[in-house]
């Protein structure tokens, strides 16, 4: 593959970036005299609280790599948020139902949105839009507050700990191993970045390449899910707004861009969009250790994607869309 | 005759026969009140859907127009706080907004590489990070009659029509002079060859940043002339612009455009944006709730997409 680069130079990029953004961190916190929050617990602390976009993310990263984009996360995590803690009820006992549930949701909604994009040649922009506007419309039609209630039980991902270490860190940390090794070491992992990098190759090479779009699709779809289910777990109970909310949809795709996965597919990995989502709580501890106000944070947040994402485009002198 | 039917974008049958089913169900639309109400309401989406046409056909997405028709609002009531000899300097003011917005977005795709997606999506973020804190996060100020007049006055006493809505003749204008620059220029042209294969209009002697720079501020200038004509008739507030970018793609796309490269067209674009409003009309007086809008508003996207695709292969283009 001509425009392929060694995979240990794509994560070098986010790499830098980071320590950039730590040195700016540090730099801050000394400088306004703050020194208290630089603990290496507090910095891991900092992921923590990106759990849900950190999970969206990694499955966003699959949906990139193979050229194609998922805007209708933020809203399938509504979705699974209220579908699971309507279905869980308080009660512990319906946990596991809850959970396969709204997993297979997140299977079906990956499937549609594969079929769509691979059968019918939709654009995935437009084919995810749609699904978002229909989940979105769906769920509002049928709820509009809190519903159901999490049990106590459930509520340990989000705030269970283990030896001092939060588990729903321990699960996203999980979950970007098993990412990886799927992406590095299995036939399926490396047939996502042909398909992603030339699909015309990969196609003439005699991959299906449908299997290999609809496979990143459904992934991406159940991390969502498993995103929603974190937020139902923390908040206690889902609402159909907690997805848009967050803008999960577009925040997930600029983590992902920043960690250094090119949005023309086939380059790129999950470490780079954990670094992404490192990058951007730092951005926020960052502003709030300066003291900036919350909405001239959102003008510096606005450049500050734009300049990274600027940042790789450089690197790479291809003309993209 | 039988072939250029067959040829007839479906966006136009469509489109009849929503107004069929719209005037069968209510025979109010076919009164001048009902139909000018129905073409005022419809305004703002069409205005800024030939405007992303421009993007569109270009090879790009302008995700940053519907913050640009907020901080058109905010800002206009701030700086005008009721003041009615101001208005004429705002507007001219906000336009200028809009070209260096748009000017800013071509230049970040073009000089600094960066897909249009996230360009504008970080423009959108700024803006309405600007918006928010030149307000505090509520709507500020007031807008004076003469400012609202774009939006809400009605000349009254016509012949035939009877009434007609200063929001439909600023739309018949600007998507006039819109699709004369897409459709009668050589900029046009350009613009065209540029999104259908940017490497050849390149070799061509296409100018491609220029032409994407002109492209880009059609777009947010017509986001502020639809901003103008919200603040006149909706009034203002803070989230008055969300998702409208969304809306104005899925006009252009329901009228046929391509996304990533060319051939969409002004007449098609605004059928679609009155496909979209129509639609809303429809369930409206069908009484179904407002989220299953966005239920129908998501099927026809893809299907949309879906027919054309299916067109399109089946014509060999």
């Amino acid at each position: 593959m001509k425009f392929q680069r060694p995979r240990n130079l794509t994560g070098l990029a986010p790499f830098l970036l980071l320590l950039v953004a730590v040195a700016i961190y540090v730099g801050v916190a000394v400088a306004t005299g703050q020194t208290q929050y630089l603990t290496a617990e507090n910095l891991l602390g900092l992921l923590g609280r990106s759990i849900a976009l950190g999970i969206t993310a990694v499955g966003q990263t699959f949906a990139i790599l193979i050229a194609s984009i998922d805007l209708s996360v933020a809203n399938l995590i509504s979705v699974a948020a209220v579908l699971g803690s309507s279905i869980m009820s308080g009660d512990p006992s319906m946990m596991l139902p809850a959970i396969v549930a709204v997993l297979a949701v997140g299977v079906v909604v990956g499937l549609i949105n594969g079929l769509i994009i691979t059968q019918f040649e939709v654009n995935p922009l437009i084919a995810t839009l749609g699904m978002a506007l229909v989940l979105q419309g769906l769920l509002s039609a049928a709820f509009n507050n809190f519903a159901g209630e999490v049990p106590e039980e459930f509520q340990v991902f989000a705030y269970g700990q283990v030896g001092g270490v939060s588990i729903s860190l321990i699960f996203l940390i999980g979950l970007t191993v098993a990412a990886w090794v799927f992406l590095r070491f299995t036939r399926a992992g490396s047939k996502i970045y042909s398909v992603g990098g030339n699909p015309d190759a990969a196609k003439l090479a005699g991959m299906r390449t449908t299997r290999v779009v609809i496979l990143a699709h459904v992934i991406c779809s159940v991390c969502a899910t498993i995103a929603g289910l974190y937020l139902a777990s923390r908040l206690r109970s889902g609402a159909p707004w907690i997805g848009r909310d967050g803008v999960y949809d577009l925040e997930s795709i600029a983590v992902v861009v920043i960690g250094g996965t090119a949005l023309s597919g086939g380059r790129g990995g999950v470490w780079g969009t954990l670094m992404g989502v490192m990058i951007f709580s730092l951005i926020d501890s960052i502003f709030n250790l300066a003291g900036v106000d919350a909405f001239a944070k959102q003008i510096l947040r606005g450049v500050i994607i734009v300049a990274a994402v600027a940042i790789y485009a450089m690197r790479s002198r291809r003309i993209e869309a | 005759m039988m072939d250029r039917l067959k040829q007839m974008n479906p966006v136009f049958l469509v489109l009849l026969l929503l107004f069929v089913a719209i005037a069968i169900l209510s025979p109010y639309f076919l009164q001048p009140t009902g139909y000018m109400n129905f073409l005022k309401r419809a305004a703002p989406i069409a205005i800024l859907a030939v405007g992303q046409l421009y993007v569109i056909n270009s090879g790009g997405f302008d995700l940053s127009a519907g913050a640009l028709v907020t901080l058109t609002v905010i800002g206009s009531s701030i700086l005008l706080d009721g003041e009615a000899s101001a208005t004429w300097w705002v507007i001219l003011a906000m336009l200028g907004v809009g070209v260096t917005v748009g000017t800013v977005n071509a230049l970040v795709v073009s000089w600094l590489r960066v897909p249009s997606i996230i360009a504008t999506l970080g423009m959108m973020i700024t803006l309405s990070g600007i918006a928010l804190t030149w307000s505090g996060g509520a709507p500020r100020g007031y807008l004076p009659e003469n400012f609202r007049f774009f939006g809400r006055f009605l000349i009254k006493d016509l012949p035939l029509i009877k009434i007609l809505p200063v929001a439909v003749i600023v739309m018949i204008v600007v998507c006039a002079l819109l699709w004369w620059l897409m459709h009668r220029t050589n900029y046009g042209k350009r613009l065209i060859a540029m999104g259908d294969n940017p490497k050849a209009a390149l070799l061509a002697g296409v100018p491609l940043t220029q032409t994407r720079i002109v492209a880009f501020a059609m777009s947010s200038i017509s986001a502020v002339i639809a901003g103008i004509l919200l603040g006149g008739f909706a009034g203002v507030s803070t989230d008055v612009g969300v998702g409208l970018e969304l809306q104005a793609i899925t006009a252009a796309v329901i009228g046929g455009a391509q996304l990533l490269g060319g051939r969409g067209t002004v007449g098609a674009t605004i059928a679609g944006a009155l496909v979209l409003q129509a639609m809303f009309t429809l369930l409206n007086i069908l009484g179904f709730p407002k989220p299953v809008r966005d239920v129908v508003q998501g099927l026809i996207l893809i299907s949309a997409v879906v027919i054309a695709g299916y067109r399109r292969r089946r014509s060999g283009g």
